[in-house]
């Protein structure tokens, strides 16, 4: 087992992530495929960092990586001071349980389970007892303001409300990153910002935030971004000057 | 550390038995149809062995009924060596913590008659005052043969049902009445019951005249008598009994060829052995079902794999390593052919006593069968839910989360 709670204590720097020079190479076919061709990049705590790109560009692939889903091919990620390119199965996964909270386009909620149980998912794999477990679900659905539903299945809430509940499962764990994958994909413009202006608030409590998207005006709304063309980075820095050069 | 992931573990198995049951319940159909290969499996194995064995236990206790407890001597008596009546008895009473009754056997030849009525096939036998217990016989009318009978070679016999019945008309007609046999003319002592009323015919269990043994040496001219029947006290005792014999025997004849001692319990033996062999056999082709039925869950597993491969893609991305999502699926598979067993073992009692009902056997459901057959049905599960959950394990968390 990786000791990272330690690990995160020991670490002086406000880095919380570090990428060095990460490369993905598929090969499709005999046809070698760059999808992430020498990026590297630095997000401290309590950041909120966009990553933009079309589809293709390969912004998947480096959420991938950033979300311990993936390892790299080349080159050292580092999550909270601790290399990720050598860790197994078991690593990995405690990685993405006790570091990242994932929020998807689809929600991804099981559906076969109500929304309490979803939002203990993430503290069940982490082994936390059965008292403190319910306790911390209970405050993640206050905090999405969904407590009194807690009983329902997913497919009995709105989209928003399902999104709500994925940010939810992603708040429980009290990870170091939230990793949202256009977060907004398949909401309408009034639920979006309601999830938006969340986001922004669980950013101001101190939660470090990257959020994927090929939306300008979404990317627009974190204070940083970082825009992703044919595997490298073309942009980083500030949403205002990112405003500036569109 | 250690404690807290065993905490972990158990939190996680819960919830995947929880997980297991509402997915078996919320395929109802499918769920029934995978188990439905287990519950045939399971009943067709319980109601095969436990068919098997009543009709056999039923088979060996008419069988033992006969005298399971049962030494049958045969000697050959030379005129160098030889054993006497007298020589068996002591040894027969020097023994008797083994053995229980003993009595000598003489063939008599000769046609039974009363006046001009006979019978063919009747069994005249010279034997002691204990046959008739040996036998298990009960007494009609009249009395048994004594041993003052013996002693002083009274001229007397008993009958069996069927004889009397042939020859008198009734038991009680028969007692006080003469009998010849071939030229010799006996009282008639008493009358056994018919013990089978169904079987009593010519040539039959009933269908017998017994003399004082001693008298039949004399009618028959014999020196010395070769045939004994002994009966031991359990039938434990048999071997025990018989390898006594064979000792006090082979001390006398010195030669094996003219001894031959054979207990009834051996051939029990080895009716027993047939019967294990047959049930085992029965229960082995049932279980071939259950290995089929196991192929069965497997598909289904292996369906259901792909189907959450999505399910599996988020438990991977919340935190689940390959061992948490292998324990779940393996978990449902062993659930899915546990609830399929326990089914079966229901249905499988149900069958067998209906079955054992209609066919007039009393079959009990076969302990061992249930046992063993829920315990490979669990195998099963476990064996065959192993390939699905382990392709689950290995899913790539994030091809699992493209997938719709």
């Amino acid at each position: 087992m990786v000791k990272l709670g330690n690990k995160k204590k020991d670490c002086t720097d406000s880095e919380l992530i570090k990428l060095d020079h990460i490369y993905k190479i598929y090969n499709l076919e005999g046809e070698v495929v760059y999808a992430n061709n020498d990026v590297s990049l630095s997000i401290e705590k309590g950041e909120f960092v966009a990553i933009v790109g079309k589809s293709g560009s390969g912004k998947s692939t480096l959420m991938n990586i950033i979300g311990a889903l993936d390892v790299p091919s080349k080159g050292e990620y580092y999550l909270g001071g601790e290399p990720v390119r050598d860790m197994g199965d078991k690593q990995l996964a405690r990685i993405r349980n006790e570091m990242i909270g994932f929020i998807f386009q689809q929600y991804n909620l099981l559906p076969k389970l109500n929304i309490a149980e979803n939002v203990e998912l993430p503290l069940l794999y982490a082994g936390i007892e059965t008292a403190e477990r319910k306790e911390r679900t209970r405050k993640a659905l206050e905090k999405v303001g969904l407590s009194d539903k807690w009983r329902n299945l997913p497919g009995q809430l709105s989209g928003g409300q399902q999104q709500r509940v994925s940010i939810a499962r992603a708040l429980s764990g009290d990870p170091s990153l939230i990793l949202a994958d256009e977060p907004t994909g398949a909401l309408d413009s009034k639920t979006s910002r309601d999830v938006l202006d969340f986001l922004k608030q669980i950013n101001e409590e101190g939660n470090t935030i990257i959020m994927i998207t090929h939306d300008n005006t979404i990317a627009l709304e974190a204070k940083r971004v970082i825009r992703i063309a044919d595997g490298k980075i073309n942009f980083d820095g500030k949403a205002d000057d990112y405003a500036a050069i569109l | 550390m250690g404690k807290l992931i065993l905490m972990e573990r158990q939190m996680i198995m819960r919830q995947s038995f929880k997980l297991a049951l509402r997915s078996i319940w919320g395929n109802k159909m499918r769920s029934f149809l995978t188990m439905l290969g287990i519950i045939i499996g399971v009943a067709a194995v319980i109601v095969l062995v436990s068919l098997v064995n009543g009709y056999m236990d039923s088979v060996i206790k008419s069988f033992s009924d006969m005298g399971a407890n049962q030494i049958q001597v045969n000697v050959t008596n030379l005129s160098s060596r030889s054993v006497n009546s007298g020589q068996m008895y002591s040894f027969y009473e020097d023994n008797s913590n083994i053995f229980e009754r003993m009595s000598p056997v003489v063939s008599v030849s000769g046609k039974v008659r009363n006046g001009e009525q006979s019978l063919k096939y009747t069994t005249v036998s010279g034997i002691s005052e204990q046959y008739g217990d040996i036998k298990g016989l009960q007494l009609e009318s009249g009395r048994s043969i004594l041993y003052s009978d013996i002693e002083s070679r009274q001229r007397i016999c008993v009958i069996g049902g069927y004889v009397a019945k042939e020859l008198y008309g009734s038991g009680e007609n028969a007692v006080g009445k003469k009998i010849k046999i071939g030229d010799n003319t006996f009282d008639i002592a008493g009358v056994y019951q018919i013990k089978n009323k169904q079987y009593s015919e010519s040539g039959g269990e009933d269908d017998f005249v017994w003399i004082p043994y001693t008298v039949a040496v004399k009618i028959e001219k014999n020196a010395n008598i070769g045939d004994y029947l002994f009966t031991v006290r359990s039938v434990s005792k048999a071997n025990d009994g018989v390898i006594l014999i064979q000792k006090f025997l082979m001390d006398i004849l010195k030669n094996k060829d003219l001894i031959r001692v054979m207990a009834m319990s051996k051939i029990l033996d080895s009716m027993n052995k047939q019967m294990a062999m047959i049930s085992g056999l029965a229960g082995g082709i049932a279980g071939i079902s259950l290995l089929v039925a196991g192929v069965g869950v497997m598909n289904i597993m292996l369906v259901s794999v792909t189907e959450r491969t999505r399910e599996i893609g988020i438990r991977k991305s919340l935190g689940a390593n390959k061992g948490a999502i292998m324990q779940q699926f393996i978990i449902e598979a062993a659930v899915t052919s546990s609830i399929g067993g326990i089914i079966g073992i229901l249905f499988g009692c149900g069958v067998t006593a209906a079955v054992g009902k209609a066919a007039g056997v009393t079959a009990h459901p076969a302990l061992n069968a249930v046992v063993i057959a829920f315990g490979v049905s669990v195998a099963i599960g476990l064996f065959f839910g192993y390939m699905p959950a382990r392709r689950a394990a290995g899913l790539n968390p994030i091809d699992a989360l493209r997938s719709d």
